[in-house]
């Protein structure tokens, strides 16, 4: 019996463990936006086995390779999404307010429709990200927008580096602060929550090399969290700080600078605007909204020119959704920032494709056409900075996630007949802190 | 004379004290007169685009036209290369209501309780809110502000964004509202059963239909007895709107739901105004046969779980390709500003520019019954408008210049504020 239940695990597993799927793909006589080398009229671009192999005149594919006519379109890299909660089924660890153990990887949705829709609006990269409830949140995935595959792993970007949450003001404050009643209830609170996972997380990993190198003989007690914040200061972690207010954006600076910890990217970072040249000369990115503002008063003082502000004083900038809605038309909100601050098509749309993948570093593989990197591709009728742009076909490593012209109604890949259908669509407008996820309903919704 | 210098100088430092002090006000002062907007394209919206000018006398639009004469006393503004359109209408937000999300004090959209249609949207419009000036710098001039949430949240009214007291802004439209009982959930985290949820859709129903039979019963007695009736302000505030004098704004959304308030208006002979119907491109045709206008969005919004994906984006274009009169609105608060794109994204998906550009000008003016004061240039109408450099919903167009009332506004906003002053800080690092 056991024998018998061993070989079905091991054929299921078998199933699942298949090679990511990898397309050929070539994409005649579009106009090549690259991000990287300008744009290129009546271009080929050609992805063999999910890699762009070539970009060039008069290409010729193998036999059998599919072939897209983009005559009067316009292809562009896949859109990457450096803040988002899609494909995770779970967001928030508000437990405490260290919970580096933790990691939105383990908790991977492949099922979540919302994909679908980021495909719909050209995103083939999200950065699914834990929430904010804790000054020091769970790790993060980055996830390839493979919709249609079933299996969690065949969504994570494999090779992507590992990325961290960490939340300063309101939120760690409300949760612990005022919803459990203790530190951190104050923005001085949160930077000692810092201070000391940073501190422990040194002695912890002192203790270990200690115990390697033969000077102690018992071996300390193994604990991840730490592990994960010693992680963080050996660099093999990248923070990612959901952050609004100017002065804790500099305190987060100056903790990390003390550290020696360098790889920091601000998320939201509403008051960044304020800060711009400390960001810029400490090297830290800033990942952005186009224009939300004043739904909590953190974010009251704030301007829908930030994305321009940032990106003239030379931080590395992107713009994000943190929503299942905005990531269907990031292309538009990058176009705000010419509205607001005059950006070049090329700065604003570097700010959804390059930039969000450096900060994601990620930027090897995704963020423009180049030989050599993922066939993740999307192709607009109209130029993508156009309101009338409609993107018309998403490719993710080479092979077509979405098609316009060939869109079913329900693209649920788990259609569940009792899920009786939410009417919160039109209250958008009191849904924003996504990021809350998971602690904004039970604080709210069921006490 | 180094005393007169002196003096002089202190003079001139008081004087720039005082402008930096008079810079501390929210925006500067607006200016009104006769203005003539020369060599513009105007999207007219109700007769065509010319290329022309329009006068602006007082708070009134006096003249439009390829052969214009300006008054000699005009302040002329070079419109060459530029367009002149309607200012936008939002048919539904909290603007006004509203301040800051997630701070609850600042939040008067919806009183407590479920039966509360006597609450004024008016009586809580703070013209000094910050987010107006973020809201009429990208050429929406007039919005619908609505109570939410309850059954009979209230009366909503329209308001130019324009104006130093809520009767200053008041633009002579307003509509009792109804939240026609949901069958559907109301979020994520409402848990309850399916079964639970239709029995308390019928619940809420059974207590619609009694609160509508005392409030016609309550009109009934009014009339009969002369208006000396018992004080009971909720039912007054209803009379107007049972005895079909007023209007009633019903918001559905789902496709059952918007079939059953279309059957409950018909049955109570309502003068009602469709809101909301994100399902309405299911049944267009149904809508179309009420006769009843109707007022969707938001646009830029996520499907219902089992739609297609761009079922929102097409949503206005669906209803108004089957016969149905239909007006935009966002639904939003801070974000009023992205009616523009709103609108824009209906186009791109079906509806078309003209099409939608009248979902927000003279459509939503004609369901309101201000399209002889708003919604077009058109001589005789109040002064709504705004100059732009381009298409309005696409998105890096500038809008130049608002007109409201004839008022030329200023065009700064806390966002604008912020921008001229951090662009390039100064003292920058050091």
């Amino acid at each position: 019996m056991n024998k018998y239940i061993l070989s079905i695990a091991l054929l299921c597993m078998a199933f699942f463990m298949k090679a990511q799927d990898k397309g050929s793909v070539l994409i005649k006589n579009g106009t090549l936006i690259t991000i990287t080398d300008g744009i290129k009229e009546n271009t080929d671009i050609l992805i063999k086995d999910g890699k762009i192999k070539k970009i060039g005149k008069s290409l010729k594919a193998g036999s059998g390779t599919k072939e897209i006519d983009a005559q009067g379109q316009y292809v562009m890299p896949g859109i990457v999404d450096a803040h988002s909660h899609i494909g995770i089924s779970a967001v928030n660890e508000a437990t405490a307010p260290v919970t580096a153990e933790v990691w939105v990887g383990d908790a991977i949705n492949p099922f979540d429709v919302s994909l679908y829709r980021a495909l719909a609006g050209g995103v083939t990269v999200s950065h699914a990200m834990h929430g904010s409830a804790n000054a020091i949140g769970g790790q993060c995935e980055t996830l390839k927008h493979r919709y249609g595959t079933m299996d969690p792993e065949d969504m994570r970007m494999e090779d992507a580096p590992r990325t961290i949450k960490f939340a300063l003001g309101e939120n760690p404050m409300r949760v612990h602060g005022e919803g459990n009643n203790i530190s951190p209830s104050t923005r001085m609170g949160v930077e000692q929550v810092f201070r000391k996972a940073f501190s422990e997380a040194r002695e912890y990993r002192n203790q270990w090399n200690e115990y390697k190198a033969g000077k102690t003989k018992v071996a300390p007690t193994y604990n991840l969290r730490m592990e994960t914040v010693a992680d963080i200061l050996d660099g093999k972690i990248i923070i990612h700080c959901h952050s609004y207010r100017a002065d804790e954006i500099l305190m987060l600076m100056n903790v990390c600078e003390e550290f020696g910890v360098k790889k920091l990217v601000f998320q939201h970072v509403n008051e960044g605007f304020k800060v711009a040249p400390e960001l810029a000369a400490w090297g830290a990115g800033a990942s952005v909204f186009s224009d939300w503002w004043a739904y909590k008063f953190e974010v009251y003082y704030s301007t829908a020119y930030n994305a321009a502000i940032l990106t003239k004083n030379g931080v590395l900038t992107s713009i994000n959704s943190d929503s299942g809605e905005l990531i269907r038309h990031l292309y538009h909100e990058a176009a705000k920032s010419q509205k607001y601050g005059g950006l070049t098509d090329e700065e604003a749309l570097k700010l959804i494709t390059l930039n969000p993948a450096k900060q994601l570093g990620i930027d090897d593989r995704v963020g423009s056409l180049e030989e050599g990197k993922d066939g993740d591709v999307v192709i607009f009728n109209k130029h993508p900075l156009s309101i009338y742009a409609i993107p018309q076909l998403t490719i993710v490593d080479g092979i077509v996630r979405f098609d316009r012209a060939n869109d079913q109604k329900d693209m649920r890949v788990d259609i569940d007949p009792e899920a009786s259908i939410p009417s919160y669509m039109e209250w958008n407008a009191h849904d924003h802190d996504k990021c809350m996820q998971g602690v904004f309903e039970t604080l709210f919704h069921e006490h | 004379m180094k005393l007169i210098l002196n003096i002089k100088s202190i003079l001139c430092v008081l004087l720039l004290t005082l402008s930096i002090s008079s810079k501390a006000q929210l925006v500067g002062k607006a200016e009104k007169g006769t203005f003539a907007l020369e060599n513009a394209r105007i999207h007219t919206v109700t007769n065509g685009t010319i290329t022309g000018t329009v006068i602006i006398t007082d708070d009134k639009i006096t003249a439009v036209g390829t052969d214009v004469t300006i008054p000699r006393n005009a302040i002329r503004i070079d419109c060459s290369g530029k367009s002149i359109y309607p200012g936008f209408i939002d048919s539904g937000t909290t603007l006004g209501l509203n301040e800051i999300g997630a701070v609850s004090l600042t939040q008067d959209a919806s009183e407590i309780g479920n039966f509360t249609p006597h609450m004024k949207a008016l009586t809580a419009v703070n013209p000094n809110s910050v987010l107006i000036p973020v809201t009429r710098v990208s050429g929406v001039t007039t919005v619908l502000t609505v109570p939410q949430w309850n059954l009979f949240p209230g009366t909503a009214s329209l308001i130019d964004l324009w104006g130093y007291t809520p009767e200053q802004m008041f633009a002579n439209f307003d509509a009792l509202v109804l939240n026609f009982p949901s069958t559907g959930r109301r979020g994520r985290w409402d848990r309850r059963s399916d079964e639970d949820i239709k029995k308390d859709a019928e619940k809420a129903l059974k207590k619609l239909n009694d609160y509508w039979e005392k409030a016609t019963q309550y009109a009934n007695m009014y009339d009969k007895a002369n208006g000396k009736v018992m004080y009971n302000p909720e039912l007054e505030s209803m009379r107007s709107a049972v005895q079909g004098k007023t209007k009633l704004m019903v918001n559905c959304n789902a496709k059952d739901d918007i079939i059953a308030a279309i059957k409950w208006i018909e049955k109570n002979k309502v003068d009602a105004i469709l809101t909301g119907v994100n399902e309405g491109h299911m049944i267009a045709d149904s809508i179309a046969a009420s006769g009843l206008p109707v007022i969707t969005g938001p646009v830029l919004t996520i499907p219902r779980s089992n739609g297609a994906y761009d079922a929102a984006y097409a949503n206005a274009g669906i209803l108004q390709k089957a016969g149905v009169k239909v007006a935009i609105r966002t639904n939003e608060n801070e974000n009023v500003r992205n009616l523009l794109y709103h609108a824009g994204f209906a186009a791109a998906y079906g509806m078309g520019t003209e099409e939608a550009l009248k979902a927000i000008t003279i459509v939503p003016a004609e369901i309101f019954g201000v399209d002889q004061e708003v919604g077009s240039i058109e001589v005789g109408k109040r002064a709504n408008l705004f100059i732009a450099d381009g298409d309005p919903f696409e998105t890096k167009t500038n809008i130049i210049q608002v007109f409201i009332n004839g008022w030329k506004i200023p065009m700064e906003s806390r966002h604008t504020l912020l921008y001229d002053e951090f662009l390039e800080r100064n003292p920058g690092l050091k």
